[in-house]
C-alpha cells in the first residue's frame, strides 16, 4: 500500500493528477425507473475488448488465402489447443455485440437522448453500428465457406446498385469483378485493420462526447431523478456495470461451449448457392423484404426500390436529431415516438418470422 | 496614405491565404490520387473465352443440371425432361448469386431469394428482374460445346 501511495505521490507531483481525481469522484449517474437502460452502451463495449483480444489470437494462425483459409480455420478449431473456444467466443461475442448495440440505440432513441445538445453523440453512435455490421460482413467472409461466399456476393452486388459511384465501389470491395480470393484478402484488411482502428477513434469521440455532457435524462424522468440521490460512478456504478459484464462473460462461455460456432464447407465459386442459405441474423430483415420484392414495381427493378427504400430509410434515422423539432426543446414529439416503435417492430417481426421459417 | 498601405497589406493576406489553401488543396489531392488508382487492382488480361466444353451428354441425364465453368463465370447446363440441353448464364439476374437446376420443380432455381426461371431461362417467380443470358449448346458425339453470344 506504502509503494503505491508513493507512486501516486510521484506521478502527481509531476503530472498534476488534481483535476482528473476531481472529475472522476463527482461523476455521477442519474437514477430513475429506466437506469438500467444506461448499461447498454458499455455491455456493448465489453463485447468489443472480447472481440479485439480473441481476435488478435486468432491472427496467430489465421491464413487470409483462398487455398488456406478454411483449412486454417479448420486447424484452429481442432489442433490448436483451445482453439475452437476462441473461434466460438469471437464469433458469439460479435453477435451479442451486435445485439447489444441495436438494444443500446433502441434505448437512447425512446429516452430521447438524441436531442440537442446530444446530436454527435447519436451521429458517432449510428457510425459505430454500421462499423460493427460491416465487421460482422467482413468476419463472415474469412473462413471461405459455402454460406459466406454465397452471402459476399449478394452483399457485395447490392453495392453496385450505388447510383454513378456503384461500378466502382463493386470493385474496390471485390478487388476485381467477382468474388475471389482478391476478396477474401481484402476483407482480411478491412476486419484487422481499416475498421478496428475506424471504431477505436469513433468510440474515444463518442465516449469524450458524453463525459462531457453527462447522463441524459428524459423530461418525463427529471422530477423523479430529482429526488433521488444519483450513483456515483466510482466505485458504484462501475462496480455494477462490471457484474454486468461478468453476466457477458458467462453467457459468452456458455454459448461457446455448448453451441460451437460451425465451420461449414468449403467455398467453391464454381457450384450453385446452397439450399437454404441466408446471412447473419442482423441482416434478415433485410434478406427478407428483399425476397418479398417482386421482379418490377412500379416500372423499376423490385431490388433497386428496395434497397432505395433502405437507404432513405438510413439517413431518416441518422437525421432523426435534427427532423424531430421537438427534441431539441426537450419534448419528443409523438410523430418520432411512433416512428421508433414501429421500425422497431419492423425489425423484429421480420428476424423472428424469418427464423420461424413465415418466408419460404 | 495610411490607407494606400492598408489596402495591399489586406489583399497581400488574401493571397497568401489562397495560396496557402491551393498547395495544401493541391499536397492532399496529389496524395489521394495514386490511394484511389491503387485500390482498384489492373484488369489481368484474360483471353475472352467464347467455346468451352462443358460436359459429356452422357453424363447429364434428362431432368437434371450442372454448373460448368465459362471463363470466370459459372455457366449451367440443364437437360429438361424432354431431353433437350440448354446452357445459360448461371449467375442470378437479382443478386448475383448462382443458380441451380431443380428436378423437383423441373425448372431453374436460386437458393438465394427463391428466384425462379423456365426451361428458357425465362424469370418466372421471385426477385429476378430479368431472363438469364442463354448460350448455344453444340452436341459433337458425346462432347458438349457451349458457345456465347449465338
Ligand atoms: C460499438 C458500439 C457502441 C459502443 C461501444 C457504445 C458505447 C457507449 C457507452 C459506453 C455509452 C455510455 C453509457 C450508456 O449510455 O449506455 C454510450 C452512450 C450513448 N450512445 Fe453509444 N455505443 C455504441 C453504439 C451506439 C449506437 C449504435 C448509438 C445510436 C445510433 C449510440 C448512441 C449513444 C447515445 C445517444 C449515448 C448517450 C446516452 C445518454 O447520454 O444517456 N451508441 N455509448
Ligand atoms: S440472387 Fe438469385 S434470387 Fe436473389
Amino acid at each position: 500500500m506504502r509503494a503505491l501511495d508513493k507512486l501516486w505521490q510521484a506521478l502527481d507531483e509531476r503530472l498534476e493528477l488534481d483535476p482528473i481525481v476531481e472529475f472522476v469522484a463527482h461523476k455521477v449517474v442519474p437514477r430513475h425507473r429506466h437506469s438500467w437502460a444506461y448499461y447498454f452502451g458499455g455491455f456493448t463495449m465489453f463485447f468489443f475488448f472480447v472481440q479485439v483480444a480473441t481476435g488478435i489470437l486468432l491472427l496467430l494462425y489465421y491464413r487470409p488465402t483462398a487455398e488456406a483459409a478454411f483449412e486454417s480455420v479448420q486447424f484452429i478449431v481442432t489442433r490448436v489447443p483451445f482453439g475452437w473456444l476462441v473461434r466460438s467466443v469471437h464469433s458469439w461475442s460479435a453477435n451479442l455485440m451486435i445485439l447489444s448495440a441495436f438494444a443500446h440505440m433502441f434505448s437512447v432513441y425512446f429516452m430521447g437522448s438524441y436531442a440537442k445538445p446530444r446530436e454527435l453523440t447519436w451521429w458517432s453512435g449510428f457510425a459505430l453500428l454500421g462499423l460493427a455490421m460491416g465487421f460482422g460482413f467482413s468476419g463472415y467472409l474469412l473462413p471461405w465457406n459455402q454460406l459466406s461466399f454465397f452471402a459476399t456476393q449478394v452483399g457485395t452486388d447490392m453495392v453496385s446498385k450505388v447510383p454513378f459511384a456503384g461500378a466502382w465501389l463493386l470493385k474496390f470491395l471485390r478487388g476485381g469483378n467477382e468474388v475471389t480470393g482478391a476478396t477474401l484478402t481484402r476483407f482480411f484488411g478491412f476486419h484487422v485493420a481499416v475498421l478496428p482502428m475506424l471504431t477505436a477513434l469513433l468510440l474515444a469521440g463518442h465516449l469524450a462526447f458524453i463525459q462531457r455532457q453527462g447522463m441524459h435524462v428524459p423530461a418525463s424522468l427529471e422530477e423523479e431523478a430529482k429526488k433521488r440521490k444519483p450513483i456515483r460512478f466510482v466505485p458504484n456504478f462501475m462496480l455494477r456495470e462490471g457484474v454486468v459484464w461478468l453476466l457477458g462473460l458467462a453467457a459468452l462461455a456458455a454459448l461457446a461451449a455448448f453451441f460451437p460456432w460451425e465451420l461449414g464447407i468449403k467455398a467453391d465459386p464454381f457450384s450453385s448457392a446452397p439450399a437454404g442459405i441466408k446471412p447473419e441474423w442482423y441482416f434478415l430483415f433485410m434478406f427478407e423484404t428483399l425476397k418479398l420484392l417482386p421482379a418490377h414495381l412500379l416500372g423499376i427493378e423490385g431490388e433497386l426500390l428496395g434497397l432505395g427504400a433502405f437507404a432513405l430509410g438510413g439517413l431518416v434515422w441518422f437525421l432523426v436529431p435534427v427532423l424531430d423539432r421537438g427534441g431539441r426543446v426537450g419534448r419528443r414529439s409523438r410523430a418520432f415516438l411512433a416512428l421508433g416503435w414501429v421500425v422497431l417492430a419492423y425489425i423484429v417481426g421480420f428476424t423472428f418470422a424469418s427464423f420461424a421459417g413465415v418466408f419460404k | 496614405m495610411r490607407a494606400a498601405n492598408e489596402t495591399p497589406a489586406v489583399s497581400r493576406r488574401t493571397a497568401l491565404n489562397w495560396l496557402l489553401g491551393t498547395s495544401l488543396g493541391a499536397t492532399v489531392a496529389a496524395a489521394l490520387y495514386p490511394v484511389f488508382r491503387f485500390v482498384i487492382p489492373p484488369q489481368v488480361a484474360e483471353a475472352p473465352v467464347n467455346r468451352v466444353l462443358a460436359g459429356k451428354l452422357s453424363e447429364l441425364p434428362d431432368n437434371s443440371g450442372k454448373i460448368f465453368r465459362f471463363g470466370s463465370k459459372p455457366g449451367i447446363l440443364i437437360r429438361t425432361p424432354t431431353g433437350e440441353v440448354r446452357a445459360f448464364s448461371a449467375v442470378c439476374t437479382h443478386l448475383n448469386c448462382t443458380v441451380q437446376y431443380r428436378p423437383d420443380l423441373q425448372h431453374i432455381w436460386c437458393a438465394c431469394h427463391n428466384g425462379q426461371y423456365d426451361l428458357q431461362g425465362k424469370n418466372i417467380a421471385g426477385p429476378p428482374p430479368r431472363p438469364l443470358e442463354a448460350y448455344k449448346v453444340d452436341i459433337a458425339g458425346d462432347d458438349l460445346y457451349v458457345t456465347k453470344g449465338a
